[in-house]
């Protein structure tokens, strides 16, 4: 069974006179599928309030009276089969403007033994908790209560344990618990109380008020919408940041993007000394938690028992006038010491044994796993070590090397066994040897691996067999050789169990130090920690490896670390100082730092030099802030005098604090004003500190939309900022406006603050501004025009009136004008100084709706279009030699123009639809040293990048990849993936990456199939999609 | 081999038609089309939720708000049709 909401236009269609469009009535109309006939009846329909808009499903059978709610502007009406309707108002904000009406946009219906309840949330943010009196089949009372506000959702779920999922429809999401239900017996509106009055159905006010049922524990971050983005690396660090301007109205924020993940702080603390090492030992193998925590200086050791707190002991056993080459757990409860000159074996009941090294030989190198430690003396000699049964460690073997080590490790002890079987040696030759530990051929050589550059460190990573995981496939337990070399590579390469053969090898670039590696624990599996000039994490997250850098500075020494008060942390020195710290949400590509904006924003610009960002928001049907002080002062006044009973009856139900902490505008969401009126401001602000230096709130209904920076032939004022305003702008019914501006403002104090130098009135909205040649091109309308500075205003010094629309966006390069139109894509113009013209010489054939912009190079240019289309045009290559040749610039061809279009035209080279409207884009490079590739960001808060292809090879090897993807791996719904991606023009030269990388979810059986033929090994191809997500990120 | 093609081309013609609302025919009315065209382009914006976003910026209005708005529109897009002049 079914219901749906109903109209029929057909009437309407033909009635000139209006009164059939006037009548439509929209019906309530319930179907019923019959599965034996397979076969949908229509069962019922009846005329419906016309504001209806959702419908949500009232519990039926032994539940509930069935039925459905039917969500109308300003009311819910409960209707049913055979029932009369039950209708009451939803309960209107005080402050509402009476022209607006009151919509429900989400919905979600909890269910328990004994009762139901419904939660709806209207477009402002109030949740209302909607009951149905019912007596069986008979609905006698619809009672709508308010909740509690939260942001505005597209959906709501409640979970049977108590908790309110929010899927915030801009921003981040969030996750509520229920303090209480809302079981007062005071509800706001009633059916009961419906009262119908001449001009309709009497209106309920309601006053919102702070959190009484909900209190929210957690929420996941969302850029939604992304506005503007700019990638630069402003703080100097590896890896450039992101800058994004993201969210809407009262919950905008610049978000700063970092590559990698976050980590959290926990303690830093001064060392008496440059560390050069530290490491955490348990007492015990079964202790949850770290006994000590042991630190190396160049000429002593320091230890620190870990506890309630950390403090420096001396009765640990440890020789702390000796630096240490490892601190590890032996055995089952002995600790292990190794100093250049022996080892140190502390038992667990205070027993010292010390082996000491022949001769003036020192040990240089250790590796060790519980059972098995192996050091390598200076000079090249190896010997190995066993705890045996009685938990002594015996000299088992030694083996001269040809050279000296430069680094080893064991492989951990596999579980059930005695031992490891595998020593990797990595030695000075550019070698990495695998050693046998067996009894039987001890010291032999297993395998050997050539690599690019001495190596450094060495780590053997295991990974445990899981049957299901997390990603649902099975993985057989697998064991990985880790290098880092002296050139700053991770080399990794796969460990037969049996052998010892060496297979697989990938290599990654990390930093400009040699990689020292270091396992942790991440989620109770083991985890790699990689220490070069920025640290990194390799670790498994839902069945991938990932190798994600760390957002912290570069660290000398690390180790896992456990504690009561951090169950899963690192402690690491750098400097002369120990830190500890928690990785944070795992899986995530960029940690962001948010700083909260006033209004939508619009764009920014940067001030490169001073390191600051210069940003334009603005908001339609809002009020300023004074306004908004004044009126919650009022307001908050006014329920104290308690003329309105409900209001002050909710202040005494709520905290008394209210009044001096109003409430938050993130939450509660800015009041709405009349569609006509606009709030906007231009804000200077520090990213560094956070800090807004100079915040100018513009007045009078004006709006800003376009910003840049502007150097003027007349070196006055050296640079200014030139922002474009609108006055009193509206959309509906046809666009217009009162008046618009181009502000220009001189930088003060460093570029902290504006002050302005004065206003030029201009006959459109100036939506577009770029320096140009000493002077500034503003895009107003279909016009583009050139100004010129002057002391009262700017001056008009050349126009072209010839675009089709409106212009969007301007960039500029050489004597290049390239103009995008919000209707027409790109336009190439020129300047010609001498006859001071500007016009226009190519032009797109193809219809864009233009929403982002770049320019690539000389020739090309980057746009996306409203229906989520990017692409790239080019001017064909003689093209452009013939204009650049050409005396007039081709002005004499561009005289002739062809059909109302400009004589040349551009050629699509790409094009490619990412379903979701791209808002801005920029070529960057996210790892230092990487290639470039085109960055973009959506309304729906994604972030995206095309990289383009170096190589043919590559080209073949992905665009058959992906053909075969497309056929094995067809999408959920059934959507044919070609289909989708040329949704509105065919796609032409890009390749899905996402598709591709969908290649190791698939079963194994198909992944060998489509392996086989491509002419490689499945191996191969992860190792083809690890290369080139590498090349991005 | 002509008459049998132009027949097929009328059928599926009819076919269309019946299929999918708005498909065009000979004595279509400017009216008409335009009106297919606006409603047409309403059910896409509805249809695409980044759309929806992105006039819900414009307009500073909720996501549920802008797709009540151009479900409403759909009834009347291009107001009252003109007055038909008999033929």
């Amino acid at each position: 069974m079914f219901a749906s909401i109903e109209l029929d236009y057909s009437e309407a269609d033909q009635d000139s006179t209006g009164q059939a469009a006037a009548e439509a009535q929209k019906h309530l109309t319930f179907y019923e599928l019959d599965l034996g006939l397979n076969h949908v009846s229509r069962k019922w329909s009846d005329q419906v309030d016309n504001g209806a808009n959702m419908l949500v499903t009232v519990p039926g059978g032994g539940d509930g009276p069935s039925g459905v709610l039917v969500c109308a502007e300003n009311f819910v009406i409960y209707k049913n089969q055979g029932h009369p309707d039950v209708r009451a108002v939803i309960p209107r904000r005080g402050d509402l403007p009476a022209e607006r009406g009151v919509l429900i946009v989400s919905a979600a219906m909890h269910k328990q033994k004994s009762m139901f309840f419904f939660l709806l949330q209207t477009e402002y943010g109030d949740v209302f908790k909607v009951t149905l009196d019912h007596d069986n089949d008979r609905v006698k009372e619809l009672k709508i209560k308010y909740f509690d506000t939260i942001p505005v959702t597209s959906a709501l779920c409640v979970l049977k344990s108590g908790f309110l999922f929010a899927a915030s429809e801009f921003g981040n999401h969030a996750l509520y618990q229920f303090q209480a239900i809302g079981d007062e017996p005071d509800v706001e509106s009633s059916s009961a109380t419906l009262m119908e009055t001449d001009e309709g159905f009497q209106p309920i006010y309601f006053q919102p008020r702070r959190f009484k049922n909900l209190v929210r524990i957690d929420q996941v971050e969302s850029l939604m919408p992304i506005m503007d983005m700019k990638v630069v690396n402003l703080f100097e660090e590896e890896a450039p940041q992101v800058f994004s301007l993201c969210g809407r109205g009262p919950r905008s924020s610049l978000r700063i993007l970092r590559p990698g993940l976050g980590i959290s702080e926990m303690a830093v603390s001064q060392l008496p000394g440059v560390p050069s090492a530290v490491w955490t030992v348990k007492k015990n193998i079964n202790d949850e938690f770290d006994a000590y925590i042991v630190v190396s200086f160049a000429n002593a050791t320091l230890v620190l028992s870990i506890g309630e707190t950390v403090e420096e002991v001396s009765d640990s056993g440890f020789l702390d006038t000796t630096p240490s080459l490892a601190v590890s757990l032996i055995g089952d409860d002995s600790l292990m010491q190794v100093h250049p000159s022996g080892i140190r074996h502390i038992r667990e009941d205070g027993r010292i044994n010390e082996w000491r090294t022949p001769g003036k030989r020192t040990i240089v190198k250790v590796g060790s796993n519980r059972l098995q430690v192996v050091i390598a003396l200076s000079g090249g000699e190896l010997i190995y070590f066993e705890v045996d049964m009685t938990g002594q460690l015996m000299e088992v073997e030694k083996h001269e090397m040809s050279g000296d080590v430069a680094c080893l490790d064991i492989a951990p002890v596999p579980e059930g066994r005695q031992r490891s079987r595998f020593l990797a040696v990595g030695s000075y030759d550019n070698c990495i040897r695998i050693l046998s530990l067996d009894p039987d051929d001890c010291m032999q050589v297993l395998s050997l691996q050539s690599v690019s550059s001495p190596p450094e460190s060495l780590l053997f990573l295991e990974v445990q067999a899981s049957i299901g995981g997390e990603d649902g496939a099975d993985h057989p337990a697998s064991l990985f050789l880790n290098a880092g070399l002296q050139n700053g590579v991770l080399f990794r390469t796969v460990v037969d169990m049996v052998t010892g053969q060496l297979s697989d090898a990938r290599s990654r670039f990390l930093g400009l130090r040699a990689p020292k590696l270091f396992s942790v624990v991440v989620r109770g599996r083991h985890a790699m920690l990689c220490l070069s000039s920025r640290p990194w994490l390799g670790y498994i997250h839902q069945g991938h490896f990932l190798l994600t850098p760390l957002s912290y500075e570069s660290l000398e020494y690390a180790a896992s670390f456990s504690s009561d008060q951090c169950a899963e942390g690192v402690v690491a020195v750098a400097g002369d100082a120990l830190r500890v710290f928690t990785i944070e949400r795992l899986g995530e590509t960029f940690n962001e730092t948010a700083i909260p904006l006033r209004y939508t924003p619009r764009k920014f610009v940067l001030q490169p030099k001073r390191k600051l960002l210069v940003i334009i928001e603005s908001d339609q049907g809002a009020f300023t802030a004074e306004e908004r002080e004044a009126y919650k002062k009022e307001c908050f006044d006014d329920a104290g005098m308690g003329e309105n009973g409900k209001v002050e009856q909710m202040e005494n139900g709520g905290d008394d604090e209210d009044k001096e902490d109003p409430l938050s505008d993130e939450q509660f969401g800015y009041p709405k004003a009349e569609s006509g009126k606009w709030v906007s401001c231009i804000r200077v602000l520090d990213p560094r500190t956070a800090n807004t230096t100079c915040l100018l709130e513009l007045q009078d209904n004006e709006a800003a939309f376009s910003i840049c920076m502007v150097n003027f032939h007349d070196k006055e004022y050296g640079t200014l900022l030139a922002v474009g305003t609108a006055k009193g702008l509206q959309f509906l019914p046809k666009r217009s406006l009162a008046a618009g501006y181009i502000h220009i403002y001189r930088f003060l104090e460093d570029g902290k603050s504006l002050e302005l130098l004065h206003k030029t009135q201009v006959d459109g909205v100036p939506l577009a501004l770029c320096q140009f040649q000493g002077r500034l091109l503003a895009g107003i309308g279909p016009m583009l025009r050139l100004y010129d500075l002057g002391k009262r205003r700017l001056l008009r010094k050349c126009e072209n009136k010839l675009f089709p629309n409106t212009i969007t966006s301007i960039h500029t390069y050489r004597d290049r004008i390239y103009v995008g139109d919000i209707q027409e894509s790109f336009h190439y113009c020129k300047y010609r100084r001498d006859e001071n013209q500007l016009y226009i010489f190519a032009d797109d054939s193809v219809p864009r709706w233009l929403t982002a912009s770049y320019h690539v190079d000389f020739d090309t240019m980057a746009g996306a279009d409203k229906f989520g289309n990017i692409y790239f045009v080019r001017l064909p290559q003689d093209v452009s030699d013939e204009i650049e040749e050409d005396p007039t610039g081709g002005k004499i061809k561009w005289e002739q123009g062809k059909l109302n279009g400009a004589p040349n035209k551009m050629e699509e080279i790409v094009q490619f639809h990412v379903g979701d409207v791209v808002t801005c884009m920029q070529k960057a490079s996210l790892i230092p040293g990487g290639g470039e590739c085109l960055l973009y960001g959506t309304v729906m808060g994604s972030l995206g990048a095309l990289l383009a292809f170096t190589s043919r090879d590559d080209v073949d090897f992905f665009s058959h990849l992906e053909m075969h993807m497309r056929q094995e791996h067809p999408p959920l719904c059934g959507r044919d993936h070609m289909a989708y991606r040329s949704a509105y023009f065919p796609v032409k030269d890009v390749i899905d990456g996402d598709l591709c990388e969908q290649f190791p979810t698939l079963p194994m059986d198909l992944q060998r199939k489509i392996a086989d033929e491509l002419d490689r090994t499945p191996g191969e191809i992860l190792k083809k999609l690890e290369e080139v997500r590498n090349k991005i990120i | 081999m002509q008459a049998s093609d132009r027949f097929n081309i009328n059928s599926q013609l009819e076919h269309l038609q019946a299929k999918y609302v708005g498909t065009g025919h000979a004595d279509m009315h400017r009216f008409e089309w335009a009106v297919n065209i606006q409603r047409d382009s309403y059910a896409s914006h509805v249809g695409h939720y980044p759309m929806l976003a992105y006039f819900a910026i414009a307009e500073n209005e909720s996501i549920g708000r802008e797709c009540y708005n151009f479900m409403q529109k759909m009834l009347l897009p291009c107001g009252p049709p003109p007055e038909r002049e008999d033929d």
